[in-house]
């Protein structure tokens, strides 16, 4: 081995791949940029796949590492696509997290500015108006998977029902912050959930 | 009197990509599950860079785009004022701090992952995670009544999106382009029965 591949293979060490190779974050990287062009109702309809890639078919997280990626992400402010940072971040580091991160918001980006600069005018034809409307039910269906999903680590559970009952309740008939669901949670789950 | 032009419908521009970046990192950190509401109020409540129209707008058009809304909007109304220069101030200003935040979390948290009170109160949260998943698309169904789709076409099709992608793990992207397609097609075919083609 030259002395120049060594020294490739050590930025990598430095920067946290925890034993990924390059291929690996590329791979993770275009599968997130796909999942960007598919997230017409938002970052968290892409979680169900998300989750079958990084869970089941890679096996580069576990179920309770998916999970709590996303727990995490929502107890700390800001816009809820960071979940995917955190995933990246933990397969493989810095890297990981470029890829997941930059790769979930390249695509979206790029077509947006594009939109906005040039496709505004067309912004009410029936054929726009229709996939607005066609996507609400398959958001609605992807939301449900994703609910689903989270649950995966906790399903035997019996107090997983209640809290997530309750947190529907709670969100929809009061105006009352998510974070002191998020708390009660906490709560519940320290105590009965070990 | 002063007034914008177009009878006070417009609202007053950022003055420069750094306050623009300032705006969005300020939302940003104010957005506990859930950026979006905190948007309105800022940019059109306590900034006025946007009349509620304007941003009714804004939104309504990155909700059709792919890709998380707010980031959508950041970037959309960052490059109407200052381009991509605009574009990329906003973006940044909305990630960059809660970023640092969610990470410095994370790392706090890996630190006691192994003590099993911790396990167990990420567990907890985690199933209300789930719960507040699952009440957007509680709240997504009330919107159904207005969906040209209609209720029972709507039901199939959520239903089917579930197994297959929740329940039978399919991808995704098969998913979508397929239910997809046939989803708007449908809707396509039942506005322009009803007359909304204009």
């Amino acid at each position: 081995m030259t002395a120049g591949a060594t020294m490739i293979d050590s930025l990598w060490a430095m920067a946290g791949l925890h034993g990924h190779g390059l291929a690996d974050v590329l791979q993770l990287a275009l599968h997130f940029m796909m999942l960007s062009l598919l997230a017409i109702g938002g970052a968290m309809t892409t979680a169900p796949d998300m989750q079958r890639y990084l869970v089941q078919d890679r096996g580069w997280l576990d179920a309770d590492q998916f999970t709590s990626s996303i727990a995490i992400a929502q107890v700390a402010p800001g816009p809820n696509i960071l979940f995917a940072a955190l995933m990246g971040w933990t397969v493989a580091g810095m890297a990981g997290l470029v890829a997941t991160l930059g790769g979930f918001l390249l695509p979206s980006s790029l077509t947006t500015l594009a939109v906005g600069r040039y496709g505004r005018s067309r912004a009410d034809a029936l054929a726009l108006r229709a996939f607005t409307a066609g996507m609400v039910p398959l958001t609605l269906g992807l939301l449900l998977s994703s609910g689903w999903v989270l649950t995966a680590p906790t399903r035997h559970e019996w107090s997983t029902p209640l809290l997530v009952v309750g947190t529907v309740v709670v969100m929809v008939r009061t105006r009352l912050s998510p974070l002191w669901m998020i708390a009660l949670g906490a709560i519940v789950g320290a105590l009965f959930m070990r | 009197m002063p007034e914008a032009p177009e009878g006070g419908r417009m609202g007053t521009p950022p003055r420069s990509p750094w306050a623009l970046y300032l705006a969005f990192q300020r939302l940003a950190l104010q957005g506990f599950g859930g950026v979006l509401p905190v948007a309105h109020r800022e940019l059109v409540d306590r900034l006025g860079w946007l009349s509620p129209q304007e941003f009714v707008e804004l939104l309504a058009l990155c909700q059709v785009l792919p890709g998380p809304n707010i980031v959508n909007l950041a970037l959309m109304f960052g490059d109407r004022h200052f381009g991509v220069r605009g574009a990329l101030a906003a973006a940044s200003g909305l990630l960059t701090a809660p970023l640092l935040i969610v990470l410095a979390v994370a790392t706090a948290y890996r630190g006691v992952a192994d003590v099993p009170v911790v396990t167990g109160a990420l567990r907890g949260m985690g199933a209300v995670a789930a719960g507040l998943v699952v009440s957007t698309a509680v709240k997504l169904w009330g919107t159904l009544e207005r969906n040209p789709i209609g209720r029972p076409a709507s039901v199939v099709l959520a239903i089917s999106t579930w197994v297959t992608v929740g329940w039978l793990r399919w991808p995704m992207v098969w998913v979508v382009l397929g239910l997809g397609s046939a989803s708007t097609a449908w809707a396509w075919w039942r506005m322009r029965r009803a007359g909304l083609d204009r």
